[in-house]
């Protein structure tokens, strides 16, 4: 961070618990305003750090409503989530959220490049720009997710894969140390698959802690800690 | 031989500078090229951020304002700077948590708001004498610009441009990825509220120049025009305003030698502007 007090939401200092699991959430329900009905009720579950849960559930089991609330964009109703120890949004940068491929407008005018350098503005804050330091963490991540060749090409031209890989690549670029991604393999093609599976390895020996959400597990050819099933807003933990 | 002033292509002096040796056109002149900067730059946000429908009921809203700002000898800037205040309220109450409930969704609350305030001021038109001493409210009238809304439209440009430099990447992000900008702490909603005042100042500028019922066009044509050739945000936005300053400076000398309203002529070449460009990029593929 460049000057602390320009800081987005001013939270940027909290220091993890270092003992502590990468999440912890504890009896959690979660709903959306106007609706009486909850879209998650009681869900408790630990993420140790360093590991690689699968969030499994059909259309409409509450798996984006889950991600989404632990990354702090949807209130919690009841119960706590913990990140590093903090509470949700105590440290923004060492979250990182990916979302569906819908979520995004996809026509606006931004190149490849300027949409993964948005992941390095966290670490900016207000009133700041991205330096060559963050120019040089976007170009490595290009590199990485092998779209370095269209870094120039506005977004909306980009090929469904494409899109996967510069959302990925923002991701990565932001540097964070848990990563929920929302359907990160869903309609893409053979080689994406891979790349991004490989991307996750490497991510996961390096201690980061993620969530993939996914219809089928069985269709990950990844490996797993463990798996998270959602039904009916209510959850099952069991092993990959 | 040529002597010293003497313009090179024999125009000086002639046509192309006649109009600006009136005062009134001058004026008039810096006005439209104010407000088309301030509507220009904006109009890329309100088109790649869907608030088309919102900038036109921000300009048509403005009218209440105005009346009661003329009926009283008031600035009609700031006339329609509160109209569009209470505007915001409304639409603000009426789409809140408790009303979407029962099914206001936001852009209804905008429609009904919208065609509400205008209303009012069509019938606030008829309690101020004349109807013809309010039509230039609807259609504009550069002319007549007083200084100290020139004056406004000079503070209005100036704080668009700074806050647009300002928080240009957190605009940027926030109307591609909402999500993201919240997820880091932006806080998309915030931002929007921004950009929805800065369009209402934009509004209120451009109503000066083409009217309550052509502001739109100053605000969306333009920004829709330079869409269709620049990839990216910022050489967009000059180009935008190029476009806008382009229809301004061909519209005024159209109404001049002409003889047609100056408001009106702007829009009618920006909309030329946007169909020939529209042929061109049919054609050149």
């Amino acid at each position: 961070m460049k000057l602390e007090w320009l800081a987005y939401g001013g939270r940027h200092l909290h220091a993890p618990d270092p003992a502590a699991p990468a999440l912890a959430v504890s009896e959690l329900s979660v709903g959306y305003r106007g609706h009486d009905k909850p879209v998650l009720s009681s869900v408790s579950f630990t993420l140790p750090v360093g590991s690689r849960l699968a969030l499994v559930g059909a259309n409409g089991s509450g798996k984006s409503t889950l991600l989404k609330t632990i990354a702090g964009l949807l209130p919690i109703r009841v119960g706590t989530i913990s990140v590093f120890g903090l509470k949700v949004r105590a440290c923004h940068h060492r979250t990182s959220y990916l979302p569906q491929r819908d979520e995004i407008n996809w026509d606006f005018p931004v190149s490849v490049e300027r949409f993964v350098l948005a992941g390095r503005f966290v670490h900016c804050g207000w009133l700041t720009q991205p330096d060559a330091d963050d120019h040089e963490v976007v170009a490595a991540t290009l590199r990485e997710l092998d779209i370095a060749d269209i870094a120039k090409t506005p977004i909306g031209q980009l090929s469904g894969g494409q899109q996967q890989r510069t959302m990925l690549a923002r991701s990565l670029a932001q540097g964070s140390d848990l990563l929920l991604l929302d359907e990160p393999l869903n309609a893409v093609d053979s080689a994406t698959r891979a790349l991004v599976g490989a991307l996750l390895d490497r991510l996961q020996r390096e201690g980061k802690s993620m969530i993939v959400s996914t219809h089928d597990v069985g269709t990950h050819d990844q490996p797993f800690d463990g798996v998270l099933t959602l039904d009916h807003g209510s959850v099952r933990v069991g092993a990959a | 031989m040529m002597m010293l002033g003497e313009c090179p292509l024999g125009l000086c002096g002639s046509w192309l500078l006649e109009p600006w040796a009136m005062g009134f056109m001058r004026a008039g002149l810096a006005a439209s090229l104010l407000a088309g900067l301030s509507c220009a730059l904006l109009g890329v946000y309100v088109v790649f951020r869907r608030l088309a429908f919102a900038g036109e009921a921000m300009s048509h809203t403005t009218l209440p304002g105005m009346v009661i700002a003329q009926m009283y000898g008031a600035s009609l800037a700031v006339g329609a700077l509160a109209s569009n205040v209470l505007t915001a309220a409304g639409i603000s109450l009426l789409s809140s948590g408790a009303s979407r409930r029962r099914g206001v969704r936001e852009d209804a609350a905008i429609g009904v708001v919208f065609t509400g305030m205008f209303a009012l001021g069509v019938i606030l038109m008829s309690f101020g004498g004349s109807w013809g001493d309010f039509v230039h409210l609807l259609f504009g009238n550069i002319l007549s610009v007083a200084p100290s809304d020139l004056w406004f439209m000079v503070c209005a440009a100036c704080a668009i441009v700074v806050t647009l430099i300002a928080l240009h990447k957190e605009l940027e992000l926030s109307s591609y990825d909402t999500h993201y900008a919240d997820l880091i702490g932006i806080g998309s909603s915030r931002l929007r509220l921004v950009i929805l005042t800065l369009v209402a100042l934009a509004v209120v500028s451009g109503v000066q120049v083409v009217g309550v019922i052509l502001t739109s066009a100053l605000l969306i044509t333009p920004a829709a025009t330079a869409a269709m050739f620049a990839r990216r945000l910022v050489p967009m936005m000059a180009l935008s305003v190029v476009i806008s300053w382009t229809a301004i400076v061909a519209g005024l000398y159209l109404s001049y030698y002409g003889s047609f309203p100056p408001g009106a002529s702007i829009v009618a070449l920006s909309s030329v502007l946007f169909v020939g460009a529209w042929f061109w990029r049919k054609v050149a593929g």
